[in-house]
C-alpha cells in the first residue's frame, strides 16, 4: 500500500487573515507598552496600555462613572432607535415620490459634508442643555445614513421579484413583507450599522465639546484637570464599546449573509 | 429640457423651504438661538471685511489644506500598497473600517498631548479623519480592478511603469476621486472639531467663542459660512466625481 | 371545457401602448388563439414586444385595447388562477432555500402542510434538485437557479405556463438539455405552454406551433405548424424537417431583424 503523503493541515486563508489581524493588534499594544516602559514616549503624555486597562477596570466600578455610562448609552440608544425608524420610514416614503427624491438628492449628497457639530449651539439654544440636544445631534448624524441605505436597498430590489409577487397574487402588505423587505435587507443592515456608529459619534462628540455630563464630558474634564489615568481609562472604554457594538452587528450580518449562501 | 427646468424649479423650492424653516425657527426660538436669514447673510458678508476674521479663516484653511494634502498622499500610497498585497489588504480593511466607525473625538486629548496646542494638532486630527476613506476607496479600487485589464497590459508587453501609468492609474482614478471627496469632508470635520475643542484660532474657535460670549450673530453667520463652503465644495467635487465615473 | 382542441387562451385585437411624453406603441393589434395542451413559441427580433405580449397575457399589465380571455374568463391586469410565469432573469429568492423557494406559492394560498411537502418533493425531484433542496440559490449555477424558478411555478400546477426566454442566460448545451426537460414537463403535466424566445432552433425544436413577430409594434407575420410528434426531444435537431423549419423562420424574420437593428443604430 502506498503511503499517503501527509500535508500539513493548511490553515484556511480566512483564518490566517483573522489571526494575523489579532497578532498585529497585540503586537502594536505590546510595542506601545515597551515604548512607554522604556521611556521612548513621555510618560506624561501616554500611559502604557496595561495601566490604561487597569484604570478602565477600576473606573468601571465607581458609581460616578457608571452613571455617566448609563447616561451616554441611553442617549445613544434613543438617538439610534429613533434614527433607524425615521430613516426607514422616510426612505420608503421618498422612494415612492421620485420627483421629491430628485429635488432632495443634492441635500442628501452634501449632508455629510457639513460638519454637523456646527449645529450643536443652535440645538442647545432650542432644546436647552442636557440630554435632548445630544440626542438630537446623534439623531441628526444617523438619520440620513439609514435613509440613504433604505433608498439604495429599495432601488436594488430586482424588478423581476416584484413581478413574481404579482404572479403569486400577493397583496401590497404581503409583497412588502415577503419579497421587498427580505430583498432589501442587506442594505438595510448596512444602514443600521452606520446609524449606530454615527449616533455614537454624534453623542460622544457633543458631550465632549459642550455638555456637562456623559462619557465625552468626563474625558474632556479629565483632560482639563490633567487626570491622565481617568482620561485614558474612559477613552479605552468608549473605543471598546464602539468597536464591540459594531462587531456584534457585523457578526450578526455575516451570519445572515451565510444563511443566504454568500461568503 | 423639461427635466432640467423642473430640476431648477425644485431646487429653488427646496432653498425656499429651508429659508422658511430657518425664519420659522427664529420666530420660535428668538434671537437667543439664531439670527434670521437676511440678517445672517448681511453679517456674514460684513465678516469678510474684518481683518481678524481673515486671520481665523487663514488659520483654518491652512490647517485644512495641510491635513487634506497629507491625507491624500498617505492615503493613496497606503491604499495602493494594501491593494497590491492582497493579504495585507484583507488584514487591514476591517481594522480601517472600525477606525472609521469609532468616535475619534475622544482621541483628541492624546493628539494634544503629543502635538501640543497649535496648528499641528489640528492637522493631525484632520488627517486621522480624512485619511481613512482615501485608503479604503483606493484599496477597494485596486482590489476590484478587472483582471482582464492587467492581462491586456501583459499581452501588450507593457513595462510595470507603463502598466501603472496607462492602465492602473486610469482604472482606479474615479474611485480615488470618490475617496478624496469623502476625505475632504472629513478633514474639514476633524479640523473644525479640533478648533472647537481647544484652540485660540480658527473658524471652529469662532463658533465656540460666539457661544461662550452669547454672540448669536457671530455663531449663526460663521455656521452659515461653513455650511456654504462645505456644500459648495462637495457639490463641485461630486460633479467631478460623476464625470470621472461616467467617462468609462 | 374538456374539448381537447378548444382554445385555451384567446387574444382579440390586443394592443399595448406605453403612455408618456412620447408614447411607445409596443404591441399589436394581435389576434391569437392558443390551443389547449399545445406548445406554442413566439420568436421575433429584439425589442419587438415579445415580453409585452407575455405580460398582458399573464395579466401582469393591462392591454391598452382589445380583449384577452383565459379558459373563457377575461384577463385584465391581474394574474388569473391557473397561469404560471417563468421569467427571463433569475427570480429565485436569495434569502430562501431551494425548498422554501419552491414551497413559496403553496404556503401563500394556505395549502395543508403535508400536501405542500408532498408536492414540493415531487417538483424538486422532477427538476432534478433533490440533492440541493437545502441549498441557497447563491450556491447554485445559473441553470440550477432557473430550474428552481421553474419548479416554483410548476408546483402550483398551472394549466397555462408562460416562459419568457427562460434559458436566455444559459450556454448552448445547457439550453438543449433544459429544452428536453421542458418538453418532458409539458408532456407530463398536460399544460399549455407559451414560450418566448429569440433562438430560432429552440422554437423549431420544442414547439407544435411557432408565431413569428414583426419589429415594433409587434404583430404576427407568420404562423407555422411544425407537425412534430408529441413524444420528441432534442435529437430532432438532426431531422431534415428541422432545418427546413428553421430556414423558414429565418426567412420570415430576416427583414424584421434588420429593421430592429437599424432602428436601434
Amino acid at each position: 500500500m502506498k503511503r499517503t503523503i501527509v500535508t500539513r493541515p493548511a490553515m484556511s486563508r480566512a483564518r490566517r487573515v483573522v489571526w494575523t489581524r489579532w497578532g498585529i493588534t497585540l503586537l502594536l499594544v505590546l510595542l506601545l507598552e515597551a515604548a512607554c516602559r522604556l521611556g521612548f514616549v513621555p510618560k506624561l503624555a501616554v500611559l502604557p496600555p496595561s495601566e490604561v486597562i487597569a484604570a478602565m477596570v477600576a473606573l468601571l466600578s465607581t458609581q460616578e462613572v457608571l452613571t455617566n455610562v448609563a447616561e451616554t448609552f441611553s442617549t445613544v440608544a434613543i438617538a439610534f432607535t429613533a434614527s433607524v425608524l425615521t430613516g426607514f420610514v422616510l426612505g420608503v416614503a421618498l422612494h415612492g415620490a421620485p420627483r421629491l427624491r430628485r429635488a432632495i438628492d443634492p441635500l442628501l449628497a452634501s449632508y455629510y459634508a457639513v460638519p454637523i457639530f456646527v449645529f450643536y449651539p443652535l440645538l442647545v439654544a432650542l432644546l436647552g442643555l442636557g440630554a435632548l440636544p445630544l440626542m438630537a445631534i446623534g439623531y441628526l448624524a444617523a438619520v440620513p445614513a439609514m435613509l440613504i441605505a433604505t433608498l439604495l436597498g429599495l432601488d436594488r430590489v430586482p424588478p423581476v421579484l416584484r413581478r413574481v409577487a404579482r404572479m403569486h397574487r400577493l397583496g401590497r402588505v404581503s409583497t412588502a413583507v415577503l419579497v421587498i423587505l427580505p430583498a432589501a435587507l442587506p442594505n438595510l443592515f448596512q444602514g443600521i450599522k452606520l446609524s449606530l456608529a454615527y449616533a455614537f459619534i454624534g453623542v460622544i462628540a457633543g458631550e465632549f465639546i459642550l455638555s456637562s455630563g456623559g462619557l465625552g464630558y468626563a474625558i474632556a474634564f479629565a483632560y482639563d484637570s490633567f487626570d491622565n489615568r481617568t482620561m485614558y481609562g474612559l477613552m479605552l472604554f468608549v473605543l471598546l464599546s464602539a468597536v464591540i457594538s459594531n462587531g456584534l452587528l457585523s457578526s450578526w450580518e455575516s451570519r445572515l449573509q451565510r444563511r443566504r449562501g454568500l461568503q | 429640457m423639461i427635466r432640467r427646468r423642473e430640476g431648477l424649479l425644485d431646487g429653488a423650492l427646496i432653498v425656499l423651504v429651508i429659508l422658511i424653516v430657518w425664519q420659522g425657527l427664529y420666530a420660535y426660538a428668538g434671537a437667543v438661538a439664531l439670527t434670521p436669514p437676511w440678517q445672517t447673510v448681511r453679517y456674514a458678508i460684513g465678516l469678510f471685511g474684518t481683518p481678524s476674521f481673515w486671520g481665523h479663516l487663514r488659520g483654518t484653511l491652512a490647517a485644512f489644506g495641510w491635513s487634506l494634502l497629507i491625507s491624500a498622499v498617505l492615503g493613496i500610497a497606503l491604499g495602493l500598497w494594501l491593494g497590491a498585497f492582497r493579504f495585507a489588504g484583507d488584514v487591514a480593511e476591517p481594522m480601517l473600517t472600525s477606525l472609521y466607525t469609532i468616535p475619534k473625538v475622544t482621541l483628541y486629548p492624546v493628539i494634544l498631548l503629543l502635538f501640543g496646542l497649535g496648528p499641528s494638532a489640528k492637522i493631525a486630527f484632520g488627517v486621522i479623519h480624512g485619511m481613512i476613506p482615501v485608503v479604503l476607496f483606493t484599496l477597494g479600487a485596486v482590489k476590484t480592478i478587472r483582471p482582464v485589464l492587467l492581462r491586456t497590459a501583459r499581452a501588450m508587453r507593457l513595462s510595470p511603469m507603463q502598466t501603472a501609468r496607462h492602465v492602473l492609474v486610469p482604472a482606479v482614478l474615479p474611485e480615488i476621486a470618490s475617496g478624496l471627496r469623502v476625505g475632504f469632508s472629513l478633514c474639514l470635520l476633524g479640523v473644525l472639531i479640533g478648533e472647537m475643542f481647544a484652540s485660540q484660532r480658527g473658524i471652529g474657535f469662532l463658533i465656540i467663542n460666539g457661544i461662550n460670549s452669547h454672540n448669536v450673530r457671530l455663531t449663526t453667520a460663521v455656521t452659515l459660512i461653513v455650511i456654504l463652503f462645505a456644500v459648495g465644495a462637495n457639490s463641485a467635487l461630486l460633479m467631478l466625481d460623476r464625470r470621472l465615473h461616467h467617462s468609462r | 371545457m374538456t374539448d381537447a382542441t378548444a382554445a385555451h387562451a384567446v387574444l382579440h385585437g390586443v394592443t399595448r401602448v406605453y403612455p408618456g411624453a412620447n408614447p411607445v406603441h409596443a404591441l399589436g393589434p394581435i389576434d391569437l388563439s392558443i390551443t389547449r395542451g399545445s406548445f406554442f413559441s413566439v420568436v421575433g427580433p429584439s425589442g419587438c414586444g415579445k415580453s409585452t405580449l407575455l405580460d398582458v397575457l399573464a395579466g401582469l399589465s393591462p392591454p391598452s385595447a382589445g380583449r384577452i380571455t383565459f379558459e373563457g374568463q377575461p384577463v385584465n391586469g391581474t394574474v388569473p388562477d391557473g397561469v404560471g410565469v417563468v421569467f427571463q432573469e433569475d427570480s429565485s429568492f436569495p434569502w430562501l432555500t431551494v425548498r422554501d423557494n419552491v414551497a413559496f406559492g403553496l404556503r401563500r394560498i394556505g395549502t395543508d402542510p403535508a400536501e405542500i411537502a408532498r408536492r414540493v418533493d415531487h417538483a424538486i425531484g422532477f427538476m432534478g434538485l433533490t440533492d440541493f433542496a437545502a441549498a441557497y440559490p447563491a450556491q447554485l449555477s445559473g441553470g440550477m437557479r432557473q430550474r428552481v424558478c421553474i419548479a416554483r411555478t410548476l408546483v402550483l400546477r398551472p394549466r397555462l405556463i408562460l416562459l419568457d426566454e427562460p434559458f436566455g442566460a444559459l450556454d448552448q448545451q445547457t439550453r438543449l438539455l433544459m429544452g428536453d426537460e421542458l418538453l418532458r414537463l409539458w408532456r407530463e403535466t398536460d399544460a399549455t405552454v407559451l414560450l418566448i424566445t429569440h433562438a430560432l432552433d429552440e422554437a423549431a425544436m420544442l414547439s407544435d406551433r411557432v408565431g413569428v413577430m414583426s419589429a415594433r409594434p409587434g404583430r404576427f407575420i407568420d404562423l407555422l405548424d411544425t407537425g412534430w410528434p408529441r413524444d420528441r426531444d432534442s435529437r430532432i435537431v438532426s431531422d431534415p424537417g428541422f432545418g427546413a423549419i428553421t430556414a423558414r423562420l429565418w426567412s420570415s424574420l430576416r427583414t424584421e431583424s434588420m429593421k430592429a437593428i437599424g432602428a436601434r443604430a
